[in-house]
């Protein structure tokens, strides 16, 4: 266990590098130079040699790059090239809101997800199963956006219940000020990752009940109720910690839409924001910060994994 | 080992008739009958619909904007003036041909990259890897946002940028799955009788992955198209006069509180049951053709 989780963490760090040499080819894959990109196709030639000298664009490709690292390891992230706020600032404004919007969310898909997984492995191939199928199913195919939409048009245009807009405001508390204005956004992301957890669930689910064990339960006489708790569940629901591992990227990318659908004050409406008005500082360092958030996300679920299957912990190396 | 035996346990496993009577079952398959004629007939109507409906549907006509469906445009126009039906006949074409070559590219890619990996294995293996995970640990929808502010969006940049993150997933499967058939008798056999590398994974390899890689080339069918309408949706999809579906729906979403429905739901249905088409096909493919699920 603990070698495998040194390997795993080993690993997790070359990929963190990994983004990081990409996010800097990316710098330099920006059309027409950053200088160019920051002062508009206007500037003077003096004027784009003292950007690049303030910058240190000047110099050679791999003392630039050492310069990156040397501020990444300070925490700068570069200064937006729309608002002149460190990046690093925009980002920690935004992030407290993204944890509780993707955590919420998160939470609610995996609550919804398990036990529709398994009363589908349970009712398999039955109406009932097949009807949640087909809805788990269209849901898992269709645009994120769109789901978006159709429950503001439900909720909002239709019934009047619900606003169409997240709260604008930053931070954990001012969100909870407004708690109705959060319940659309979390309702999209819940609705489009519970379609693949709960069809991961069911499979999982199917395959516990196929296994010896149950047979050996229901022989000495325990009732259906604690078969299905003491066995299924706990069989089944571990696989599911690391899908949500696996889905991270997904769960994020379901975040960038969401957000710019209610403009909701997350890192995603900043990353989006960032990317219609070509603003690189906010869109390098916010690919970096997510980048590192996955890596980070993945090597948890698999040490949460490990340390709740026990032949995992107590299994070979 | 008689040098007969390995001939004949070489034998066994090229020209293996396993993806052939895997179509078969495929194709009784009614989740794939259903999936295939869909994306079949939806090809019929973008591709052959304008020969026999024209629209114009490159210059705007802000005259017969906003007309609800009735004579002469059954599903209505939208708010540039182009006739609805016509333009899901046009975008579909775009989202078509996006998903197709998409995934034939990344097939390509994925399936070389994977098979060499998995093939060279040590240190090769190790580092062909651990790019793989440095692309995936990013969100695709992340790295595509962060491209087309940097290379501008046209039918091909964005099917480039979409192959150039979709290989990834594939070269994956294609390593593992070459990993598993390497140490089988038949592939020892043929090695030990001098096949050269390359003819192994072609003669081999390749045909044994061949349930997995039309598994997954079909989601990223699905997958292109789908990315394609969010990049649309976000604004940052073809510019016009291109059309696609994603573009259609997020200006008609525009209109979403003005009633204007005929903008909103005929782009939204024909996407939604594209995707669930081409999704049906591929799950039918997994179940039929993805030998591991086959045997279980």
């Amino acid at each position: 266990m603990t070698s495998y989780l040194a390997r795993r963490a080993a690993q997790a760090i070359v990929v963190v590098i990994g983004v990081t040499i990409l996010t800097f080819i990316l710098i330099h894959l920006i059309p027409g130079s950053a200088a160019r990109a920051a002062l508009g196709v206007h500037a003077t030639s003096g004027r784009i040699a003292i950007f690049n000298t303030a910058y240190g664009l000047d110099k050679p490709l791999y003392a630039q790059f050492a310069d990156y690292v040397g501020q990444l390891l300070r925490g700068n992230l570069g200064v937006s090239y729309t608002t002149q706020q460190p990046v690093s600032a925009l980002i920690a404004q935004r992030l407290p809101g993204d944890v509780l919007l993707l955590g919420v969310s998160t939470v609610l898909a995996v609550a919804i997800a398990i036990p529709m997984g398994i009363y589908q492995a349970v009712k398999r191939s039955r109406l009932s199963d097949q009807l949640l199928d087909a809805v788990s199913f269209t849901l898992y195919t269709m645009p994120d956006f769109f789901v978006a939409f159709m429950l503001i048009a439900l909720f909002s245009v239709q019934l009047h219940i619900l606003p169409p807009e997240a709260p604008q405001a930053t931070g954990i508390a001012g969100l909870l000020a407004d708690p109705r204005a959060l319940v659309l956004p979390i309702a999209t992301l819940t609705l489009s990752n519970l379609a693949g957890f709960s069809r991961y669930m069911r499979a999982s689910a199917i395959d516990v009940l196929a296994e010896d064990f149950l047979r050996t339960a229901r022989a000495k006489g325990l009732p259906e109720r604690l078969v299905l708790v003491r066995h299924v569940l706990r069989n089944s629901v571990l696989p599911v910690v690391t899908v949500v591992g696996l889905t991270f990227p997904n769960i994020i990318a379901g975040a960038v839409i969401a957000e710019a659908v209610f403009s909701y004050q997350g890192m995603g409406l900043l990353f989006y924001q960032a990317a219609t008005s070509h603003d690189y500082p906010v869109l390098l360092g916010s690919t970096l910060i997510v980048g590192a958030a996955t890596v980070v996300g993945s090597l948890a679920a698999d040490v949460a994994y490990g340390l709740l299957d026990p032949r995992i912990r107590h299994g070979r190396g | 080992m008689a040098v007969g035996d390995l001939t004949a346990m070489a034998a066994a496993g090229e020209q293996s008739p396993r993806h052939r009577s895997g179509f078969r079952a495929w194709a009784g398959n009614p989740r794939a009958l259903a999936g295939a004629g869909t994306v079949a007939a939806l090809a019929v109507f973008c591709f052959f619909g304008p020969v026999f409906y024209h629209t114009n549907q490159v210059t705007v006509n802000l005259n017969a904007a906003t007309h609800p469906p009735g004579a002469g445009h059954p599903l209505g126009t939208d708010g540039d003036g182009y006739d609805v039906l016509g333009r899901l006949m046009v975008g579909g074409q775009s989202s078509l041909e996006l998903g197709f070559a998409v995934a034939a590219a990344t097939t390509v890619i994925g399936v070389l990259y994977g098979a060499v990996a998995g093939w060279a294995g040590g240190v090769v293996d190790m580092v062909m890897m651990r790019v793989i995970d440095t692309f995936l640990a990013l969100p695709t929808l992340v790295l595509l946002l962060l491209l087309v502010t940097i290379f501008t969006p046209t039918l091909l940049s964005v099917i480039v940028l979409l192959t150039a993150l979709s290989w990834l997933g594939t070269a994956r499967l294609v390593r593992g799955e070459v990993l598993a058939l390497r140490t089988r008798e038949y592939v020892q056999a043929a090695k030990t009788l001098g096949g050269g590398r390359w003819w192994i994974i072609r003669r081999h390899l390749v045909p044994n992955a061949f349930g997995v890689i039309v598994v997954s080339a079909t989601f990223t069918i699905a997958d292109a198209i789908l990315m394609l309408s969010v990049l649309s949706f976000l604004g940052l999809g073809l510019p016009p006069p291109a059309a696609d579906w994603g573009t259609m729906l997020a200006n008609g979403l525009n209109y979403l509180f003005d009633g204007y429905w005929w903008m909103v739901y005929p782009p939204a249905v024909i996407l939604v049951v594209m995707l669930v088409a081409i999704n049906l096909a591929g799950e039918a493919a997994r179940d039929t053709l993805d030998i591991r699920l086959r045997r279980r």
